[in-house]
């Protein structure tokens, strides 16, 4: 056999998780069998260890439980000081993670990592906060006990009789880049208890009685070692892999663990995950949803998906189907997913139930023929905290009694067909009436469900053997063949029944998914036509407040990647208060859910989810909700999900949208920028042509009358002139463009700008006549006064330049509802048919004449000036001749005046 | 070309030598004597030992801020200067202003402006010295210094307090652009130094009472973004 060359993909992904270790801190565990080894003791002495080779220790939670050499041992350390957490009205103290966060050390002594937080903590777990701490890059020291580890639990359990609360998923204690076992011998630790070691005198003494039993010590103590040997074992086995040393690369397994309800489920779990943790195997916990499953109490569905939530917890992928027959389900899903070992659990029922049915185990085991079947016993565990389980309700129980209209009509219905049967009784037969009260069950199953349908099939029987039977109008009969019509009717009638509450609930199940699949459908068809942010806000709260009847708010990070509540419209939906945007933030920097039912912050009454897309995390979705049925049943939990994905890819697809179309844009501006150079150098070019052609024959002719020379000097001014407003024009437009513009927004007279205009203007303006109607009581208004007489100066020189000398040009304002507007009207030729709109465009002139000076900027100017001021301008063609501009501004409040003068005489 | 000893001295500190150049020949032409810096130090060492009567200076200066050298010259003489800068620094018009120019050119400007303006103010340097004068005339308008009245062809103008004590701020500084801050300061105190608004309103009211056409000024004139100036002829 040749040695086979290691998946290249699995070296990728060792090397990356490789290079993810490098940054993280590490994790050392040190590990004991039970109290009292010196887990505390020996981690505290590995930390002065290293702190005498300089590297930085501070103590996060240490607990001495009052023992001196331990003490001793801590007082040379840096302690961080507790953080105090308000919990019903007492102070306890936690480990301060921010405060570990912040202070940052190269190393940090946590005990106890299966201790959980006080309630209002970030987190629920320690191991969380441990968690942060190494991803935040800082090392870590802890202890572990072998009874809190999650697999082991119950089995400990059942060894001492106790069983703890607090446990520590094994996935943490895999990962630990260290661990050390801390032993000393049973009779050792027995010792150093008597001697008050451990605990004092008076607690020793109850704990020797109890827990401390040397049996319990020994089958602890073997229990760890049993469990650091397997990771000694797993690290030798993934050395192997590295180095290539032995070729074993199996195919790999797959467990599949068939859920069933009851409490029993936990420890079929447990025991999947040992023994999937032996194998080296991915697993999978399947839990199928029967109709006759869904009818179970609320309680006992919660207790499934807490069992399910204990899997995951584990390390295992949970899947929950639905289908009518267990077996078949389960046997299809194995099947597509390569599963090679199912694990199930021993049923409990009678041999009796197992004569009329197989057994799940012996269904399973009889038609999977490559898979191998696992049983695993249950046994009663000991002082089991979780909370009993109800025994299990009635057969037929619906989730919901039916209206007790149901059983009046059924009892109706059954007397009613009893009087047309009657009626009828001369033309049926006997065996015609039982067909008529069963089509009664039919149609009060469907109508009222299961419990009804029994109810009328029972009074079908009495009915029938009452009036129908021979002796009538009694429950006695004369023939005893009619006992065997009455049981056989009663077990039709009941199997109908039966049957008709199945396929309606089956009916019922159906809708729902029907329901779910199109409410997904329906988000999908809405997003993928959503073209912007805003729009893929509305479409998702509607659709998710509709399915999952909750509060939903979406958070978007900003360009510092700080997650915010954009603005939409309306702006009423915006910045919901019960948004925690702390809560929100972490999500969004640690890609982990937070809040209600999850691990992190649980007590928040909000569910924050990150909506994950290929590339990166887009967001945050926030939800209340207020049926927590709605959000937490399995495939709500699905579906939610696939939400979150749907509208993260939105998000994404609107992103990259944006990019394309950011693109687009500066194509755009690129062609227009290339059809500008022509333009400008051609209109620079023009009058510099002129300027160096009549300065050269100036200097070169000196001989010419100085009346040309007076000419050609004329000349040569204007044309610099023209240079000159040219240069201006641009330069504004860049300013304005460049969106470095700020306006200096002052309270101003009008009638004060449009002097200074008149004035400065004066030179282009003298050969036409200039008329104002300016009413003496405009209001004072807010606006940059050097900005809006260039406005009114490129209003009138335009007017001046595209009108013959000695018209008329006539600069108008008034009031008008709640707004100035002020119009610049001439007598001349006007605007050309269609270009009203057009004239505000850049480059744009109204007379296709070079002769005409100006790029065609000054109206752009004049918009881009107007509009940021809030205000419009248009263009119209003016009766009966000429062109119009008119622009606005708003008005706004006046500021305080002064103070009323009296206008005496002065003197 | 000769000039007689006592014409004006004209310093210009101008670092563009085109424009220096022009700027000398279009004065030497009017009979002025002209002297030139290209830098702000050379400016200062010109104007404390030529002692010209009017200096021109731009505000881009490559060794220093052209207002600082105003501040400096501004400390030991009251010579008028006339301040050359370009369209879009109205923020650098004040500044000057403030800090003691008198006028300001913008770039690009006629000889003929230029020469109008370094008249009136080499005039009003002189009038200065010899102002008491009891009345003023322009246009239409007579202002009695001493009887405080103030009459448009011969009839009475109604003044209130603050329009004449603006006024009169404006007749004293004739010629000169005012800039918003030195007449709220002078006219209302240095607590309304902010309230710009006030002044347009009373610039409004003067204008109403003493302009021929409000809309379109022949005395009270305005200097956008900069402030006012009050043209006597």
């Amino acid at each position: 056999m040749t040695p086979k060359r290691p998946d290249p993909d699995e070296l990728l992904n060792k090397i990356q998780q490789e290079e993810a270790k490098q940054q993280r801190g590490c994790l050392k565990i040190f590990f004991g069998s039970c109290a009292g080894v010196g887990k505390t003791f020996a981690m505290l002495l590995a930390a002065n260890a290293q702190r005498s080779q300089g590297i930085e220790v501070v103590v996060g939670v240490v607990e001495t439980h009052g023992r001196s050499e331990t003490a001793q041992l801590l007082a040379a350390l840096e302690v961080l000081p507790p953080k105090l957490m308000n919990y019903r009205g007492k102070q306890l103290p936690e480990f301060d993670l921010d405060g570990a966060l912040a202070r940052k050390p190269s190393l940090i002594l946590i005990d106890e990592l299966a201790h959980s937080n006080v309630t209002g903590s970030r987190h629920l777990k320690r191991w969380q906060d441990v968690e942060e701490l190494l991803t935040a890059g800082i090392h870590v020291y802890t202890t572990v006990n072998v009874q809190h580890l999650e697999s082991l639990n119950d089995i400990v359990g059942q060894i001492t009789g106790v069983r703890v609360w607090e446990t520590l998923p094994d996935h943490v204690f895999e990962k630990a880049d260290e661990v050390t076992l801390v032993d000393i011998t049973p009779d050792e630790l027995l010792q150093r208890l008597k001697e008050g070691k451990v605990y004092l005198p008076q607690q020793a003494q109850q704990a020797i009685q109890n827990f401390f039993r040397k049996g319990n010590l020994i089958a602890l103590r073997e229990l760890a070692l049993r469990r650091t040997a397997d990771r000694v074992d797993a690290q030798m086995r993934d050395y192997r892999a590295d180095q290539a040393i032995q070729p074993i690369w199996q195919a790999k397994e797959r467990l599949m663990v068939c859920l069933g309800p009851g409490a029993e489920g936990e420890q079929l779990v447990r025991s999947a995950a040992r023994l999937a943790a032996g194998l080296r195997a991915d697993w999978l916990v399947v839990y199928v949803e029967t109709p006759a499953l869904q009818r179970l109490p609320t309680q006992q569905r919660d207790q499934i998906l807490t069992t399910l939530k204990l899997a995951q917890e584990l390390g295992a992928e949970t899947v929950s189907l639905s289908g009518t027959e267990l077996a078949d389900t389960l046997l299809s899903y194995a099947r597509s997913r390569n599963v090679t070992k199912w694990v199930v659990g021993k049923s409990r029922r009678s041999w009796f139930a197992k004569l009329l049915r197989p057994s799940l185990m012996d269904e399973l085991a009889n038609r999977s023929q490559d898979i191998d079947v696992y049983i695993v016993i249950h046994t009663q565990t000991p002082a089991t905290l979780s909370p009993p389980v109800q025994p299990r309700s009635f057969e037929f129980a619906e989730n919901s009694a039916p209206p007790l209209q149901g059983y009046i009509l059924a009892i109706v219905a059954g007397i009613g067909i009893t009087f047309i049967a009657a009626s009828l009784n001369r033309f049926l037969d006997a065996i015609n009436v039982i067909m008529l009260y069963l089509l009664v069950v039919v149609g009060v199953t469907v109508q009222f469900g299961r419990s009804a349908g029994i109810l009328a099939s029972i009074l079908s029987v009495i009915l029938f053997d009452f009036f129908f039977v021979p002796p009538q109008l009694s429950l006695t009969i004369a023939d005893t063949q009619y006992l065997f019509t009455f049981a056989v009717m009663l077990a039709v009638s009941l199997i109908i029944s039966h049957l008709t509450a199945s396929l309606r609930y089956q009916a019922r199940v159906a809708s729902y998914r029907e329901r779910r699949t199109s409410a997904l459908y329906a988000l999908s068809k809405e997003l993928s036509s959503a073209l912007t942010v805003v729009q893929i806000i509305e479409i998702s709260c509607e659709h998710l407040q509709g399915v999952f009847q909750a509060q939903i708010a979406l958070l978007l990070p900003d360009s510092h990647e700080k997650v915010r509540q954009p603005l939409t419209d309306p702006p009423t939906q915006s910045l919901d208060s019960w948004v925690d945007i702390g809560i929100a933030q972490w999500v969004y920097d640690n890609q982990q859910p937070a809040g209600l039912g999850t691990h992190t912050l649980p007590a928040n009454p909000g569910l924050y989810l990150p909506l994950r897309a290929p590339m990166r995390t887009r967001g945050v979705l926030a939800m209340v909700p207020t049926n927590l049925h709605q959000v937490f049943q399995p495939e709500q939990q699905r579906l939610l999900d696939t939400f979150a994905a749907q509208i993260a890819l939105a998000l994404e697809r609107v992103h990259y949208v944006d990019i394309a179309q950011d693109v687009l844009v500066s194509m755009e501006a690129e062609r227009l920028r290339n059809s500008v150079l022509a333009a400008i150098s051609h209109d620079l070019r023009t009058p510099l042509t002129a300027i160096v052609g009549l300065s050269s024959t100036l200097n070169s002719h000196p001989e010419l009358p100085i009346a040309t020379r007076q000419e050609l000097t004329e000349t040569l001014y204007e044309e610099a002139l023209r240079i000159n407003s040219l240069v201006i024009n641009l330069l504004d437009m860049a300013r304005l463009q460049s969106g470095g513009l700020k306006l200096n927004l002052q309270w101003q007279f009008f009638e004060e700008v449009v002097g200074s205009t008149l004035r400065s203007s004066a030179r282009l303006l003298a050969k036409h006549e200039i008329v104002t109607q300016l009413p003496s009581d405009l209001p004072l208004l807010l606006f940059d006064a050097i900005l809006i007489e260039r406005v009114l100066g490129n209003l009138l020189e335009n007017a001046a330049k595209y009108t013959p000398p000695g018209s008329r040009i006539t600069l108008a304002a008034q009031v008008k509802d709640t707004e100035f507007q002020c119009s610049v009207s001439d007598n001349g030729p006007g605007f050309p048919l269609g270009m009203e709109e057009k004239v505000f465009d850049k480059f744009t002139r109204g007379e296709k004449q070079p002769s005409q000076a100006g790029v065609g900027l000054g109206l752009a100017i004049c918009r881009a000036i107007i509009e940021a001021h809030g205000g419009k301008i248009t263009a119209k063609n003016n009766q009966p001749a000429g062109a119009k501009l008119t622009f606005t501004l708003p008005l706004r409040e006046s500021p305080p005046l002064p103070a009323m003068e009296s206008s005496d005489d002065s003197s | 070309m000769t000039l007689p000893e006592d014409c004006p001295h004209i310093l210009i500190i101008e670092d563009e030598k085109p424009i220096g150049r022009f700027l000398t020949t279009a004065l030497q032409a009017e009979h002025l004597r002209v002297f030139t810096a290209e830098t702000g130090r050379q400016g200062l060492i010109e104007a404390s030992t030529r002692q010209p009567d009017l200096l021109i200076i731009d505000l881009g200066l490559p060794d220093c801020e052209g207002i600082d050298v105003i501040r400096e010259i501004r400390a030991w003489s009251n010579i008028p200067i006339l301040v050359l800068s370009a369209r879009t620094q109205e923020q650098e018009k004040v500044q000057a202003l403030n800090a003691g120019a008198d006028d300001y050119l913008t770039k690009p400007f006629g000889v003929a402006e230029l020469l109008a303006r370094i008249r009136a103010h080499l005039r009003r340097q002189q009038a200065a010295v010899t102002l008491t004068e009891p009345e003023i005339h322009f246009g239409e308008i007579k202002v009695d210094l001493a009887l405080r009245s103030v009459t448009r062809h011969g009839q009475v103008v109604h003044l209130t307090p603050i329009e004449y004590r603006l006024l009169l701020v404006l007749i004293r500084y004739a010629g000169k652009v005012l800039t918003h801050r030195q007449l709220l300061t002078a006219v209302w105190g240095p607590n309304y130094s902010d309230r710009s608004h006030y002044l347009r309103i009373y610039m409004g009211h003067l204008r109403q009472k003493l302009e021929q056409n409000p809309a379109q000024p022949c005395h009270l004139l305005t200097e956008t973004g900069v402030g006012y100036r009050l043209i006597l002829e």
